[in-house]
């Protein structure tokens, strides 16, 4: 793995905007730490409650079944730290979900976050299931995290599951077949859908958004 | 709320989603095989500068197809992953020589976004359902080549140089409902002819499976992808050589699929 391979030199304490990604073993991460270094953001991996509250922003990556995903969190210690945090945190696909109330992946129950459901992909809708390559994304005017992305930029998806769209939390919307939330922001807590180490220019510029907020 | 929403009207599929061009690259010993000949590129068979460039070109995702035959190559496609990953920012598929779960994991934590399976999936079926346990099916491609015998259909292992008694349409749809994520189809019979795709047989299974379907097998100009978008309604399509030797550039691709009402990503 990659672990810590960016935080060559310097502590923490030197780092004050340091990027922490919450290492709770749901899934592969390394295309999500190649980005992060292709856009020079420092990151660690926090591996236990105890290292969680030295970081000044948060990633929860997440791919696979939301409610095994869940669980791996549970074990991890971390969630009341997550819950508790007022630093952003931002949700990276099933990071995202787990975001929300319940899936109906294992009608598993989640953190809670925001008050909205993550559902199934009806299949009276008769899409391909998964949700799979680059579909349009339009973000509601002047959020800080698609600053610079243009309405109806592409990004890229792979997902059987969905947070439905809501006024109050989505940020940023995405049509197929059922308009669905893109994205989703909750004070600071933020969710994307898609995968943005894998979205070309604009994902890169969402995680580069995100290192600022 | 942004209500921008105008795209709707224009999009005959009604889903938004963008059909996808991939180039597919054959790697042998950590190199790509195949004549390439882009202008401006330093080494013509580094897969990892080749990829950056298909990406910069606007490719949705590559496949890398590892035809090295020796015992070394876990090891050499492993970094190769890595450094894809590493220098590439669109997705990728990696394919040939995956056997078990182990192989698959170790590709998928060097930052690969799926797996492609062939012949390993035919030998043993049960392996799809056991990758899409153990990674989810997003993860798993079920590659199938296929050859008409007779008035049949017929599974092909070995780049189509040995028959299966498996129907091609039944084993779609078997690797479907054992958690395929994506069907890979090659069609033996139009691949390398640049005659165009096999769209009546892409139709045909499309229509009969709900995961996505990516055709493969038949490129030659850029009308074909037009007729096989059209025709099909398949959600990507495939080819190597016409994009190697810069017959087709995917900017112009592109651009003539959009003229022709296709949803892309420009």
């Amino acid at each position: 793995m990659v672990e810590n391979k960016s935080i060559d030199t310097g502590s923490a304490s030197t780092t004050p905007k340091l990027l922490g990604i919450v290492n709770y073993g749901a899934g592969n991460i390394f295309s999500l730490t190649a980005a992060l270094d292709r856009q020079g953001i420092a990151y660690e991996m926090i591996n236990s409650p105890e290292e969680f509250d030295k970081y000044e922003r948060y990633i929860i990556p997440g791919v696979g079944h939301a409610g095994a995903a869940m669980q791996k969190l549970a074990e991890s210690g971390m969630v009341p730290k997550i819950k508790g945090t007022s630093k952003p945190v931002l949700g990276i696909c099933v990071g995202m979900q787990l975001m929300t109330e319940f899936s109906e992946e294992g009608n598993a129950e989640l953190l809670g976050i925001a008050s909205v459901k993550t559902c199934h992909f009806s299949e009276n809708l008769k899409l391909k299931i998964p949700h799979t390559g680059w579909n349009k994304v339009n973000a509601v005017p002047d959020n800080e995290l698609f600053k610079d992305i243009k309405p109806g930029t592409y990004f890229y998806y792979v997902h059987s599951y969905f947070i439905e769209f809501n006024p109050t939390f989505t940020i940023a919307s995405t049509d197929y077949g059922i308009k669905f939330s893109a994205a989703l922001q909750k004070n600071n807590f933020y969710g994307v859908q898609f995968h943005p180490e894998k979205s070309g220019e604009a994902g890169e510029k969402i995680l580069k958004n995100f290192s600022e907020l | 709320m942004s209500n921008s929403n105008t795209y709707d009207s224009k999009n005959h599929q009604g889903t938004g989603l963008a059909k996808r061009i991939i180039p597919c690259l054959d790697v042998k010993d950590g190199r790509t095989v195949k004549g390439v000949n882009f202008v401006d590129l330093r080494d013509a068979g580094d897969p990892v500068e080749l990829a950056w460039q298909y990406s910069q070109q606007g490719a949705d995702e590559l496949v890398f197809l590892d035809i090295t035959a020796t015992h070394e190559r876990r090891k050499t496609m492993v970094e190769l992953v890595k450094a894809v990953a590493r220098n590439v920012n669109i997705p990728f598929t990696i394919g040939g020589g995956i056997n078990e779960i182990a192989d698959a994991d170790i590709l998928l934590n060097s930052g690969a976004d799926k797996i492609s399976i062939n012949s390993a999936a035919v030998r043993n079926p049960q392996l799809i359902n056991d990758l899409a346990m153990a990674f989810g099916k997003q993860f798993v491609v079920v590659a199938v080549d296929t050859k008409a015998v007779g008035d049949k259909n017929l599974v092909h292992l070995n780049g189509g140089r040995i028959a299966t008694e498996f129907e091609t349409e039944s084993w779609i749809k078997e690797a479907e409902d054992r958690g395929a994520g994506e069907i890979l189809l090659t069609s033996m019979d139009h691949d390398g002819t640049k005659g165009g795709f096999d769209n009546r047989l892409l139709r045909k299974i499309n229509d009969q499976i709900s995961i996505p379907l990516i055709a493969s097998g038949g490129a030659g100009n850029v009308q074909h992808f037009i007729d096989v978008f059209h025709q099909t309604n398949v959600d990507a399509a495939l080819a190597a050589s016409v994009f190697h030797y810069g017959e087709i550039l995917i900017p112009a691709l592109k651009e003539d699929l959009r003229t022709h009402n296709i949803e892309v990503r420009l």
